[in-house]
């Protein structure tokens, strides 16, 4: 089953870290990439732009429309994510728990609609 | 004539087995799929293959056995019909582990079935499912209530609880919470989730017995005892859980004082304690001691040592209000709840006065004490050892109207009644 971790968290501070701790935090992402590349479990991640990059797109009665910036505007944002392929929802949550963003963000995790 | 007799001894049977055995037949079922709903049709299928087929080929040898291949074959059914187009290879794992089950299922006595509702408590205590629709789920998954009854024991409306339970299932399913006892390592962090929901379970048995036993023909507060009593096993060296089972056993030992033989309410302090089950009240006694042994204080352990207070009543002759007044002031200290202030209140009456108790009760918030029964009980009886009649009558009055139970209200309307007939005229 597949399951995707959205990492949460709040990218004014994240744009606002010092550089030192900025590649701590690189180094963090890394490390657990690796963890979850060596079990078997990873199956693609990606780090997202800011919020202020994002487009929106929804077609209503045939209607295209685009507009610029997130969806909704709460304290924080979607900056990331894990899709990992693991046996249940507990074994999601142990991973999700060795996340970086477990320790200042929110980790959202869900069940892929495709199994 | 004769098929009609056959008929309705099959009707029986089937029914005899639902009330006994859905629980862990629902369990058996959905432990290995994975799926309660579809876990909770296969089996209601089951039910009416058996009402369609004993009553002309016989009733099983194993009626259990039966119900359990029959829905496990309408579940492998059911998955090579489903429209599966994406879930192909998760199908066809799920194909083999319910095939590998069916061939032994139906040689199997009922000795031989592993007790899944464990299995099934974990996944309905589960983190990830909403911690207010925990007991709920239990109540319908381990116990087979109908939607409609949990509905008025937690006093919403029945299509919003159906709602919820419908959720709830779904995201078992769909996020594939795993049917499984958590690692040791994990288990006390998950434990008390399910410590709560048992506890809930009892509650509702002990306090709405009437109106939910009566209809369901159940007996809750005799299945969270079995319940608390396999987690015992389960979990030996876990101070909490051997404090919930005691807590359970002690009140269920006093089960048949509690009404008198005319149908009367009977305060704890007033019990008979020769009707006290005194088998069970040494089977708690020997869990609470257990549970000391670890040195860890937890919520259920004191709530029991207020019990094994009440319980040494038959062995003292009296009810020893100090100890219990030190036990609700740890309880409130570690688990504050209006249960346990209201409790409070009423052992330091006891000790230090009427005025004393409701002192304590003032502490409590305005409103919450408004909508608690107990406690506008405890405040009606407070003022009228006071002697404040009127007040006393008014509080009665607020107390009866918030009493569901006829028993108890009966109960409130007497002690009313002798009140104002006391009372000197002009």
């Amino acid at each position: 089953m597949k399951y995707t971790l959205f990492l949460y968290s709040d990218e004014v501070a994240f744009a606002a870290m010092p550089r030192e701790q900025m590649r701590q935090a690189q180094a963090a992402y890394m490390a657990y990439t690796a963890a979850l590349q060596a079990s078997g479990v990873f199956v693609t991640t990606d780090w997202l732009q800011p919020t202020g990059t994002g487009t929106t797109l929804t077609l209503r009665d045939g209607q295209r429309r685009v507009q610029d910036g997130p969806y909704a505007a709460t304290k924080e944002q979607l900056g990331g994510y894990y899709v990992i392929d693991v046996p249940n929802l507990d074994v999601a949550l142990h991973w999700a728990e060795q996340c970086p963003a477990a320790q200042y963000g929110i980790i959202e995790i869900r069940p892929s609609g495709m199994g | 004539m004769q098929r009609t007799e056959v008929e309705q001894q099959a009707h029986a049977l089937a029914a005899r087995t639902a009330r006994l055995s859905y629980g862990r037949l629902l369990a058996l079922v959905a432990a290995r799929s994975g799926d309660i709903a579809a876990s909770e049709d296969a089996l209601a299928d089951a039910f009416k293959q058996a009402l369609e087929q004993w009553p002309m080929r016989g009733v099983p040898s194993n009626p259990e056995a039966w119900l359990l291949t029959v829905a496990r074959r309408r579940q492998i059914d059911h998955i090579r019909s489903a429209d599966s187009r994406m879930r192909i290879d998760v199908d066809i794992d799920l194909l083999g582990l319910i095939a590998d089950d069916d061939a032994e299922g139906s040689s199997s006595t009922d000795a031989m079935f592993p007790d899944e509702r464990l299995k099934l408590l974990f996944v309905c205590a589960h983190p990830a499912i909403n911690a207010a629709v925990r007991t709920p789920l239990m109540l319908q998954t381990v116990l087979g209530l109908e939607a409609d009854e949990i509905a008025r024991a937690f006093l919403v409306p029945t299509a919003t609880m159906a709602q919820r339970l419908v959720r709830a299932k779904r995201k078992i399913g769909a996020a594939r919470i795993p049917f499984v006892i958590p690692e040791p390592e994990e288990l006390a962090s998950r434990i008390e989730a399910v410590l709560e929901a048992v506890f809930g379970l009892f509650s509702i048995g002990w306090e709405a017995a009437p109106q939910v036993a009566i209809s369901s023909g159940k007996e809750l507060d005799e299945e969270s005892l079995y319940l608390a009593g396999l987690l015992v096993q389960l979990l030996p060296g876990e101070p909490e859980v051997r404090g919930l089972a005691a807590l359970i056993g002690y009140a269920h030992s006093r089960r048949a004082a509690r009404v008198s033989s005319d149908g009367r309410y009977v305060p704890i302090d007033e019990q008979d304690v020769s009707l006290w089950d005194h088998t069970l009240i040494g089977w708690a006694e020997q869990q609470l001691q257990d549970a000391r042994r670890a040195g860890s204080v937890g919520r259920f352990q004191l709530e029991a040592s207020i019990q094994s207070v009440h319980a040494h009543r038959a062995r003292s002759g009296t009810t020893d209000w100090q100890a219990l007044a030190l036990l609700y002031t740890g309880l409130m200290q570690l688990a504050p709840s209006v249960g346990a202030a209201v409790g409070r209140a009423i052992a330091i009456s006891h000790v230090h006065g009427a005025q004393a108790g409701l002192d304590c009760l003032a502490l409590v918030d305005a409103t919450v004490l408004a909508a608690f029964q107990p406690a506008l009980a405890a405040r009606a009886h407070l003022l009228s050892r006071m002697g404040r009649v009127s007040d006393a009558l008014a509080a009665y009055d607020d107390a009866i109207e918030l009493t569901v139970d006829p028993v108890l209200s009966a109960h409130l309307l007497a002690l009313r009644e002798a009140l104002r007939l006391d009372q000197p005229l002009g």
